[in-house]
């Protein structure tokens, strides 16, 4: 996140300077790269941060919770009725993963709207690997419940049989995208937010004194932005939850 | 862009999958039933004070029906208390009412006699007082000094003729 001038384009800062890993800690396993790198780093961080925040406000295990209790609850009870609503009682043995998945991207996007820090959320590779095991987790999941009968998730109940010629292909594809979409909706998210801030902090290093215009509009982005951290860190659980309930009860 | 830099995708799925992974576990054994734990006592606690609460009403309305029986009871004790008093209270008047008033009739009786003693002395006394002067007055008149006998039966006619 550093500002490095570029000095080809002429514009003060490079929006994409933010985006680059770089090791701290160089391991190398044989042929694989396993460096410690700033990504890991603010991972690290946001774990750490969540079991912090988790478990220093409830160490008190207050009858009438203070304040950091009660965020600590209420983030508890939010994703304890996201999933009671959208997967139903058998839900609540994922309710841990659930929970952990939730808490590592709210944090790992708040967190990335720290000046200098990284947003490792912002990366396809990760939001992508996230999207995949749960991809995969909630097929498994729906084949060992159901066994053949999970096939039946690509023909709409109902339907004309001679309709699956057309149904039964859009329903894969649709079904098969959704870690790409998954994935790609907190990735481009993110990524996006963060190439506003730093293009807007080019304009303000540019403009002099009308600065305070995309100053002005970079407090607005900025505002919007944490309202995007949280936004999309909510979606990608809800819809984790969604694809969930589909493989346990077959639409 | 960066991301599709694939120098770094080994180490990015390594310290997703070791961080996550250690996430998850803390979390599933640790902080989690922390959580609900505390949720689970508080609604303990919750349901347990309403419990008390609703247990607290039913005594207390019991409590209230038996104030309020108490209280008629009592009130008809006293209603009865004060009739009974009443009651005492108006056969004593009746009573002392009679007594004076016998005592009046008594008293009244008592009088009337001594009045018509007095007025039958008093007769007694006009009549001798009328034949002395009748006798009187007929030696006056007449010079005939009349017997006790014919003076007295006449004033005795005389005074009937009177009234």
């Amino acid at each position: 996140m550093a500002e490095a001038p570029n000095g080809e384009s002429g514009f003060p800062v490079d929006p994409m300077h933010q985006f680059e890993v770089q090791a701290i800690v160089p391991i190398h396993v044989g042929d694989l790269n396993l460096s410690f790198t700033n990504a890991s780093l603010w991972m690290v961080i946001s774990a750490v941060a969540i079991l912090l925040f988790l478990g220093l406000s409830m160490r008190g295990r207050a009858l009438v919770p203070g304040r950091m209790q009660s965020m600590a609850e209420l983030c508890y009870e939010m994703i304890a009725n996201m999933v009671r609503d959208n997967v139903g009682q058998e839900g609540r043995k994922y309710f841990p993963f659930i929970f952990s998945l939730f808490m590592f991207l709210l944090f790992g996007n708040l967190l990335g709207m720290i000046p200098g820090s990284f947003t490792f959320t912002s990366h396809i590779i990760v939001t992508f690997a996230m999207a995949i095991v749960i991809f995969l987790a909630v097929t498994l999941i729906g084949i060992m419940r159901h066994g053949t009968k999970f096939l039946s998730l690509f023909f709409p109940h109902g339907a004309p049989l001679w309709t699956a010629v057309i149904l039964v292909p859009i329903e894969l594809i649709s079904y098969l995208s959704r870690p790409i979409s998954l994935s790609v909706r907190l990735f481009a998210n993110m990524m996006a937010g963060h190439i506003l801030l730093k293009v807007f902090t080019g304009f303000i290093l540019l403009t002099g004194v009308l600065g305070v215009i995309p100053l002005a509009v970079l407090i607005g982005i900025t505002a919007l932005e944490f309202l995007v951290a949280v936004l999309q860190a909510y979606i990608f659980t809800i819809l984790t939850c969604v694809y969930l309930h589909d493989a346990i009860h077959l639409h | 862009m960066p991301q599709l830099d694939p120098e770094f995708f080994v180490s990015q799925l390594f310290w997703l999958v070791v961080v996550f992974a250690t996430l998850y576990f803390l979390m599933s054994k640790l902080v989690l039933p922390r959580i609900s734990e505390v949720l689970e006592e508080r609604q303990d606690k919750v349901d347990d004070d309403l419990a008390r609460a609703e247990k607290l009403r039913i005594e207390a309305e019991a409590a209230l029906t038996e104030y309020e029986e108490a209280l008629a009871v009592a009130r008809e004790e006293a209603a009865g208390v004060l009739k009974q008093a009443t009651d005492e209270m108006k056969a004593q008047a009746v009573e002392q009412q009679s007594a004076f008033s016998r005592k009046l009739a008594e008293q009244s009786k008592e009088a009337e006699d001594r009045i018509l003693a007095a007025k039958t002395e008093a007769l007694g006394n006009l009549k001798s007082v009328a034949a002395e002067a009748a006798v009187a007055a007929t030696a006056k008149l007449i010079g005939v000094t009349p017997g006790d006998g014919d003076v007295s039966k006449a004033v005795d006619t005389s005074m009937e003729g009177q009234g």
